[in-house]
């Protein structure tokens, strides 16, 4: 097991670094340029000035060095110290925004907690309905309830949240009034009346993807309930006696949800890259509309960033499903 | 003496077509009926639609703008006085044409790569290795900076409407492939071993005739349900990208432009972003319920109960 996590993790070093120059090279040749907004009154020197001032001058493998170094030594560096108050921050350059001028890794711990409230809210909500769901659709399979909840979750599927989120919009916040149409990223929640707001401006974006996830995952789960609940070991515990609820909660449950808790371990990446077009919707400023904006504004260094990290993330929590899976079920083994 | 002998016998039964029995497993799930009637109606809606319409889905009337419903604009026009119901079938023509061209490519390549990768065991390795980096790509990050990096390069090749097309269509299907052909090579490990295909090989077929004649045909299957949840797929990516602004040029209806333009009047004209979301999502759900009802029907475990 130790052998395979560690052959993993070397495993996933090139994996990393190759997605990195792909998305390097990718954004080299793309035809936006970062002065493309300054005045046309710059002379062309003063221009080029500019240019080299952004660290454009230099070849690109040199320049990928130069972002290597800074993204895997001195920004981490930066984020420990920060995180643990620690004077140990390396000195040298930092990767900027060309937006902003500003540290990448600033505006994006700036810009994480917006994202983890609402997108990893809805996942977690996404989680605790689906689960319960799924299982007793499987359970009372072709009931009425499986019938609606299969429906439900298909609709919820199917759905794209660019088409439920104007539609939630329309109904809660133009119709009714409820809530508001816009987040409100100010607002600083110190009291009753403020978190109530929080709430209210949060109750939109998260049920939209909670929709989403649930359905998603409660698919899975009555697939996997379904796959158990006719196995022989499944008669065996009926036949020794015990009642329903041991066999259905205790049996069948723990079994059907080994591949489930895979799912969601893979899923987990998408709240942090945070749902783009759901973030673009409510004008949540989290990372997903970072992304955006920063691809509008041919903001490179923040593009390439984010994209990086995005990429660890899933590579890190593909092999965290993996162990899991080997963890929660003793039939498999990595060897 | 013969006619005895017929009446005795037990009634002939000629063979039947396998997809004759697909098609009666098929009909049994009423969902997937219902998804391939309603997928049908809205094909011919925008592919039929537009002759038969009178408006032009590009003809500005600005005299007619905003209007509401009315018998010569069913659906309204937009700001600019263009009639929502071209503008609408239009837009499908554009969604439904990329998320079939999508799917065609990304199931080429994933039936290919998985194919490749399960049968000949040296470029295994080295093809897996290729899918799970697709895998961990941040998939929309890397189309939007395709659509911003080989927008103008393209246009200036194929005209800006087919250089997009061509673009957003080979955008998809690069990213989407990777599922396709982890189940195909999964498929075809599990074929390879079987006697029929060790009896084919030992007569000295070669290769290519083996995956041609023997494993193809067994892993359709599985391929023709990928393909079915592709083609929801691919409307949805595109229209997320139309929607963000990174697809097809603003006076060009898509489903998913035309959501985002109607986002702006939300208040006013509400049925303007509704609708055509209304469309993607009626489009998706009966392409997803007739992917589900082929899983059904192509499962020989399932198929006759």
């Amino acid at each position: 097991m130790f052998n395979y996590t560690l052959r993993r993790l070397l495993l996933a070093i090139p994996t990393l670094l190759f997605i990195a120059l792909i998305i390097f090279l990718l954004l080299e040749l793309s035809p936006g340029d970062p002065l493309a907004d300054m005045p046309l009154t710059i002379p062309p020197e003063v221009r080029e000035q500019m240019r080299m001032a952004l660290g454009l001058g230099e070849a690109w493998y040199i320049r990928f060095y130069k972002w290597l170094y800074m993204f895997a030594v001195i920004e981490p560096s930066h984020v420990l110290a920060g995180m643990t108050g620690l004077d140990m921050a390396l000195e040298g350059p930092r990767i900027l925004s060309w937006q902003t001028r500003s540290p990448v890794a600033d505006i994006i711990a700036q810009r994480l907690p917006q994202t983890l409230w609402v997108v990893g809210l809805s996942y977690v909500l996404g989680v605790l309905v689906a689960v319960p769901i799924g299982v007793y659709s499987a359970y009372r399979q072709y009931s009425w309830f499986d019938q609606a909840g299969s429906f439900v979750s298909m609709v919820g599927f199917s759905l794209p949240t660019f088409f439920t989120g104007p539609l939630l919009m329309l109904i809660f916040a133009v119709w009714l009034g409820w809530f508001p149409i816009i987040y409100d990223t100010t607002l600083v929640v110190d009291d009753w009346s403020t978190f109530l707001e929080q709430l209210r401006q949060m109750a939109m974006p998260v049920f939209v993807l909670t929709l989403y996830n649930a359905a998603q995952i409660s698919r899975f789960m009555r697939a996997s309930m379904l796959d158990n609940l006719n196995q022989d070991y499944v008669r065996t515990a009926r036949a020794k006696g015990m009642n329903e609820r041991v066999v259905v909660l205790i049996h069948v449950l723990r079994n059907s949800l080994i591949p489930v808790v895979t799912v969601i371990a893979l899923g987990i990446p998408t709240v942090f890259t945070g749902a783009i077009i759901t973030e673009t919707i409510f004008r949540v400023n989290g990372l997903g509309q970072l992304l955006i904006t920063a691809i509008y504004a041919s903001d490179i260094p923040m593009v390439l960033t984010l994209s990086v990290v995005f990429a660890i993330l899933i590579v890190l929590f593909n092999l965290i499903a993996d162990l899991l899976y080997a963890f929660l079920d003793p039939r498999i083994r990595y060897d | 003496m013969t006619d005895r002998a017929t009446d005795t016998a037990a009634p002939f039964r000629p063979p039947r077509n396998q997809w004759w029995d697909v098609w009666d497993q098929f009909k049994i799930h009423r969902g997937a009926l219902a998804g391939m009637v309603v997928f049908v109606a809205i094909v011919l809606f925008c592919v039929v639609g537009p002759w038969l319409w009178i408006h032009d889905a590009g003809f500005i009337d600005i005299r007619a703008r905003n209007q509401g419903m009315s018998w010569s604009h069913p659906l309204g026009t937009d700001q600019l006085g263009r009639d929502m119901l071209a503008r609408m079938m239009m837009g499908g023509r554009v969604s439904l044409a990329v998320g079939l061209a999508a799917m065609v490519l990304s199931v080429l390549m994933g039936t290919l790569i998985g194919v490749l990768a399960g049968y000949f065991r040296r470029i295994d390795g080295p093809l897996m290795r290729m899918t799970d980096l697709f895998l961990a790509l941040p998939l929309l990050p890397l189309l939007l900076v395709m659509s911003m990096l080989l927008r103008e390069r393209l246009s200036t090749l194929f005209g800006i409407e087919m250089g997009m097309f061509v673009m957003i269509v080979t955008a998809i299907g690069v990213t989407s492939w990777m599922q396709t052909a982890r189940i195909v090579r999964g498929d075809v490990l599990a074929l390879k071993e079987r006697e029929y295909v060790l009896a084919a090989r030992s007569i000295g077929t070669p290769p290519r005739r083996v995956i041609g004649r023997h494993v193809l045909p067994n892993v359709l299957s599985p391929v023709m349900v990928s393909a079915t949840l592709m083609i929801a797929t691919a409307i949805i990516t595109e229209s997320a990208l139309s929607f963000l602004g990174l697809g097809f040029p603003p006076d060009f209806p898509t489903w998913g432009r035309l959501v985002s333009d109607g986002i702006d009047y939300l208040q006013q004209h509400p049925s303007r972003a509704i609708l055509p979301g209304l469309f993607i999502s009626l489009t998706v759900l009966s392409v997803n319920y007739i992917g589900d009802g082929l899983r059904d029907a192509l499962d020989p475990r399932i198929r006759g109960r």
